[in-house]
């Protein structure tokens, strides 16, 4: 996602002035383009994550736009009381962009994987969490980001919108993206982030199946067709690449029971690092039951249990 | 100009004193440490567009009252002080609500990097004003402050004015024993500030000497303002556990006759 975040940030960038970008010494081979564009407004913070958020801070708070880049690890827990306390609660708009959430940095190791930066974020006053489902999806999500009048973290990841699905849904903080054939759906399926690409476009051909995407956390409001569909079904298959506690399942399932809808939930969330050996991101998302083999294996059982 | 500082810090030690008093708390010691150098840049160095931020955020009472009396803040705020529902809690408030506030502060070692994201703003804004921060021993022990030092002595931020408030005792124990910042001047100097000494942060004239020292200084400036914890009261001056403490009613009656007594900027002896 780091060109289309790239590309959005130099358009965004050419209409809004007030936008300055601090990287904290990272964008090899992504961000050149950006700092061509933006000039004096991209600024190289050095390998200062708490600096970086404070100066960000301190730029909205003389009315700026900064946005703030990094591995997502590293954006996320080394400046987290700057995060919280200089940016979410005095309320200023610092935008932190977070790249390779989840396993996304892969054989890089634990060091450079974030798989707690949503719980984390998400509990913060006046935080949004937002969340591209692919790679086409970056646009509408960082300029969700940016209306987002408070702080926000973009989460970027990698993968594809299978086109034979036909055209992305636009962006949403839950949207639905495969309707079931046939009502009631048998099984309603939620994702965040490009993980949920593993059930796509096979799910597809299930004839009861409602897939969904969260793309924004905490949710603002639920989605009315979502709460249908799990009221209809009663099994919540929930997908991320996010440990579970404070993750976007826990997020979904308060806000289900908030509405009084009954239902069964599967997890498939990432899990660490069971054996303590590394890998790459399909190596990890294997070992959390995150691949494709497993997540068919789950739905025939979910949809065989009816 | 040096009288009036002193009437004014006269003023701000009685006020604060008693609001420390009535809401019987500590973090006085902290306080009077840096009165004089909040009183020198509220009542006389400060323009009205400058921006202050006050990193050791313990040090609230002596922010909250040189603000209120130099006519920056609302003075009915200060009344407040440590009640439910206040603005002016212990430590400076994050909500934005007070303009001469832009930041609340209290976790050490975010006052630098935000004072740096303000003089960073000037470039775009094009707005001109002097940026001023005032830091604590423990705030040098911060990384962050340091990570923010680098950052802006690279920008050669000359609008921004670190003032360290260095009274050789921090959380539990002296400076000197727990971490030590010696040779502090060398080391603002090794990370591209301009340094100069205030031999005596609680003097008006040392402090003013300091700033002046650094007048034409390009890049951004450090003044290390040796201090004494507590200053103007005896049975508090350099003692740590006054950094905790609140006073007793005669402890505050003894320290309100010695801030009459012995007035401002002057070292103070116990009264017999």
């Amino acid at each position: 996602m780091r060109k289309e975040f790239s590309q959005w940030v130099e358009d965004y960038g050419r209409r809004e002035s007030r936008l300055i970008f601090l990287t904290g010494d990272l964008g090899f081979m992504g961000l050149e383009k950006v700092r061509a564009t933006l000039g004096p407004r991209f600024v190289n913070m050095g390998v200062c994550e708490q600096n970086m958020i404070s100066v960000a801070a301190g730029l909205a708070q003389q009315g700026l736009h900064p946005l703030c880049y990094s591995i997502a690890s590293f954006a996320v827990f080394r400046p987290y009381e700057q995060i919280r306390l200089d940016a979410a609660l005095h309320r200023l708009p610092v935008k932190i962009v977070g790249n390779g959430g989840g396993y996304g940095y892969g054989i890089m190791g634990a060091t450079h994987h974030a798989l707690e930066d949503i719980a984390a974020l998400s509990c913060l006053p006046n935080f949004a969490c937002v969340i591209p489902l692919c790679n086409s999806d970056v646009a509408g999500a960082a300029e969700a980001l940016f209306r987002h009048e408070g702080p926000g973290y973009l989460r970027l990841g990698l993968g594809l919108w299978p086109e034979e699905l036909g055209a992305l849904p636009d962006f949403r903080p839950i949207r639905r993206l495969v309707a079931a054939r046939v009502a009631p759906p048998k099984l309603t399926i939620v994702g965040l982030g490009p993980v949920l690409l593993n059930v796509l476009p096979w799910i597809a051909d299930e004839a009861k199946v409602d897939v969904f995407a969260v793309s924004q956390l905490p949710l603002i409001a639920v989605d009315d067709s979502f709460v249908r569909s799990v009221a209809d079904s009663r099994q919540l298959l929930v997908i991320e690449e996010h440990v579970a506690r404070g993750g976007m399942g826990e997020h979904v399932a308060a806000a289900l029971v908030k509405e009084g809808v009954a239902f069964k939930m599967k997890h498939h969330h990432a899990v660490g690092y069971p054996n303590g050996r590394y890998g790459s991101q399909a190596y990890h998302q294997t070992q959390s039951g995150l691949d494709v083999g497993s997540l068919k294996k789950t739905v025939t059982q979910l949809l065989g249990s009816i | 100009m040096t009288q009036l500082l002193q009437i004014a810090r006269k003023q701000c030690a009685e006020r604060m004193l008693r609001l420390y008093r009535a809401a019987n708390v500590g973090h006085i010691g902290s306080s009077l440490s840096c009165l004089e150098i909040l009183v020198e840049l509220c009542f006389s160095r400060m323009a009205p567009e400058d921006v202050l931020i006050l990193s050791k955020g313990h040090a609230a009472g002596a922010l909250y009252t040189a603000l209120s009396l130099s006519g920056r803040m609302p003075e009915a705020e200060l009344e407040s002080f440590y009640h439910d529902g206040t603005l002016l809690a212990a430590h400076p408030p994050c909500s934005g609500a007070i303009a001469a506030i832009p930041f609340g502060t209290g976790s050490l070692g975010h006052g630098l990097g935000l004072a740096c994201g303000i003089a960073l703003s000037q470039q775009f804004t094009g707005k001109i004003f002097q940026v001023y921060v005032v830091l604590s021993d423990g705030d040098c022990n911060e990384g962050s402050t340091w990570e923010a030092a680098l950052f802006a002595a690279h920008h050669r931020f000359s609008c921004l004015t670190v003032i360290v408030d260095l009274n050789g005792l921090q959380g539990i124990g002296r400076t000197d024993d727990i971490l030590r910042l010696e040779p502090i001047v060398d080391k603002w100097r090794a990370f591209g500030f301009a340094v100069s000494t205030a031999d005596d942060g609680n003097d008006f004239a040392s402090i003013t000497r300091a700033h002046d020292e650094l007048r034409n200084a390009v890049g951004p400036r450090c003044i290390i303002a040796r201090t004494v914890k507590g200053h103007g009261v005896s049975y508090m001056e350099d003692r740590m556990e006054w950094h905790y403490l609140p006073m007793n009613e005669e402890q505050y009656g003894l320290a309100q006759r010695e801030t009459e007594v012995h007035g401002p900027g002057k070292k103070s002896g116990p009264i017999t």
